[in-house]
């Protein structure tokens, strides 16, 4: 009878090397973030303190709550619509067989990058420096966070986008204008409104932490309250950003259902 | 007495000489391309898969660039034309494509209407909501010229393979073209439905006098509706005859 390859290969020692490196640098890092057992479970009173202080959620500041709940929600809309309409130009820049130039090319798709990778707490702390505290910087962190995120997927949609009508378009005259408008937008449309919706859900989700930073929403609301450790206020703005968070995912669901 | 020439009725809409395309730096798709077609000739082209058909086409619009050689199309130096002038020489001519090409998410009467891109119509050819009545109306005439003016709304990718290649016949009808290419038109259809597109297509270019070169695998196609047919072998013209003068045996023999 032939013999059945063996059940595990003898590692080479380059691999092997590699796989004792990779431990060792996990177990450094445990010990790097303080790491403790006894300090999880020795904490658990207190979280289940903080959780009994938390019900029931009081309703006592349901008008200001109300109101910054609804300036989170304008800031995540405003950013995302602005953020989209912006991201188009720049992915047809950053989209090969569209770009006018190899170095316009490579400049979009910089730029893009850059937006993409510097992320939005910092865009929010830059833009308070910039124009103030309040929901204006954080609606212009929302927007180029928003386009380091579509300008990628929009550019890739219409990379992938069928050449064949475009192709049709190109031989009987069309201009370039005319190819991306009447060809290359509707075949990539419906991964456009794909990515715009969960773009939205994105901003909302990102529009709550940036009160965090004075740049406007609900997230100043949340942190005022655990810092006077009034966490019966803290549960309700807690289960206000659930309520928006899922309304605004459930809406985007509902849209795309329709819309694709 | 001189002897009367037993030239080309009228001039050449397209002439073509020496023309030559390299693929990938050496492989070399035609060499030493010559044709000439005459104004309202029928002209088939036939060859095997790679000997150079389909690139031969696009090279006469410069969908490819040519490396070599002199394209004259109806009375244009192709390959001298700057970008706005070349356009200007592809709205004049309708290509029709194996795989039909319509803009799939988008309703019949929009792709009929890109037809009209050609003339420099503008964005409101982009779609057929914002087209001014008259360019509406002449495309509902070239759909009713296929017989498809009932689909006018409906969307291209709900089409079947014969509805959507006439479509783009349609669109290229929208051009006013003077001149008509077809790459392997009805390839992509099965049998039934690539004769019916095929004498659509045949009848509207024979009312509309145009001139055609068009691409087949189907030597019955390239005889019935050929006036001249050209073999292709490995990038060069083998063959270049009057298609009363051929017959399918020699046609297949071509092949061997």
């Amino acid at each position: 009878m032939s013999e059945a390859p063996r059940r595990f290969e003898r590692p080479a020692p380059l691999s092997f090397a590699l796989w004792v490196l990779a431990a060792a640098a996990v177990i450094a890092s445990l010990q790097g973030i303080g790491f403790s057992a006894s300090g999880f479970f020795s904490g658990l009173p207190n979280m289940g303190r903080m959780l009994g202080e938390m019900f029931p959620p009081s309703l006592e500041r349901t008008g200001p709550v109300g109101k910054a709940l609804l300036e989170t929600f304008q800031m995540a809309l405003v950013g995302t619509i602005a953020g989209v309409a912006l991201s188009l130009p720049l992915a047809v820049l950053a989209t090969r067989h569209l770009s006018p130039h190899i170095t316009v090319y490579h400049a979009a798709r910089g730029l893009i990058a850059l937006f993409r990778t510097v992320p939005d707490l910092v865009w929010a702390l830059f833009f308070v420096v910039a124009v103030g505290l309040g929901p204006f910087a954080g609606t212009l962190a929302i927007m180029v966070d928003i386009i380091g995120f579509c300008g990628r997927f929009f550019a890739e949609a219409m990379e992938e986008a069928d050449r064949g009508p475009q192709e049709a378009l190109n031989a009987l005259g069309a201009g370039r204008g005319a190819v991306i408008a009447a060809a290359v937008i509707p075949a990539a449309m419906p991964s456009l409104i794909n990515t715009s919706l969960f773009s939205l859900e994105k901003a909302t989700r990102s529009s709550v932490v940036l009160g965090l930073v004075g740049a406007g929403g609900i997230g100043i609301e949340l942190q005022v309250s655990m810092d006077l450790f009034r966490y019966a206020e803290a549960s309700a703005i807690i289960f206000a950003i659930f309520i928006l968070v899922v309304g605004v995912e459930q809406c985007s669901a509902w849209l795309r259902r329709r819309l694709i | 007495m001189s002897a009367i020439e037993p030239a080309v009725a009228a001039p050449a809409d397209l002439q073509i000489r020496g023309l030559a395309k390299r693929f990938g730096g050496n492989v070399e798709v035609l060499s030493n391309v010559g044709l000439a077609v005459g104004k309202g000739e029928a002209v088939a082209l036939i060859g095997a898969n790679g000997a150079g058909k389909s690139t031969l086409l696009r090279s006469c619009l410069r969908l490819i660039e040519p490396d070599d050689g002199e394209i004259r199309l109806l009375g244009e130096d192709v390959r001298a034309l700057k970008p706005a002038a070349l356009r200007r020489l592809r709205a004049r001519v309708g290509f029709v494509f194996q795989r039909h090409n319509l803009v799939p998410r988008l309703p019949v009467l929009s792709n009929v209407l890109h037809g009209a891109l050609a003339r420099g119509a503008g964005p409101r050819a982009w779609f057929h909501e914002l087209a001014p009545r008259a360019l509406r109306e002449e495309a509902m005439s070239c759909l009713e010229r296929v017989g498809l003016a009932a689909l006018a709304a409906r969307r291209a990718d709900q089409l079947s393979g014969g509805q959507s290649q006439r479509v783009a016949i349609a669109r290229a009808l929208m051009q006013r073209p003077e001149l008509m290419f077809a790459d392997e038109p009805v390839a992509s259809l099965d049998p039934a439905a690539g004769e019916e597109v095929m004498a659509c297509f045949l009848e509207l270019i024979r009312r509309e006098r145009l001139t055609l070169v068009f691409t087949t695998h189907d030597l019955r196609h390239a005889l019935d509706y050929g006036d001249r047919v050209v073999g292709l072998r490995g990038g060069r013209v083998t063959i270049d005859a009057a298609a009363a003068t051929l017959d399918l045996p020699s046609l297949r023999s071509f092949y061997e």
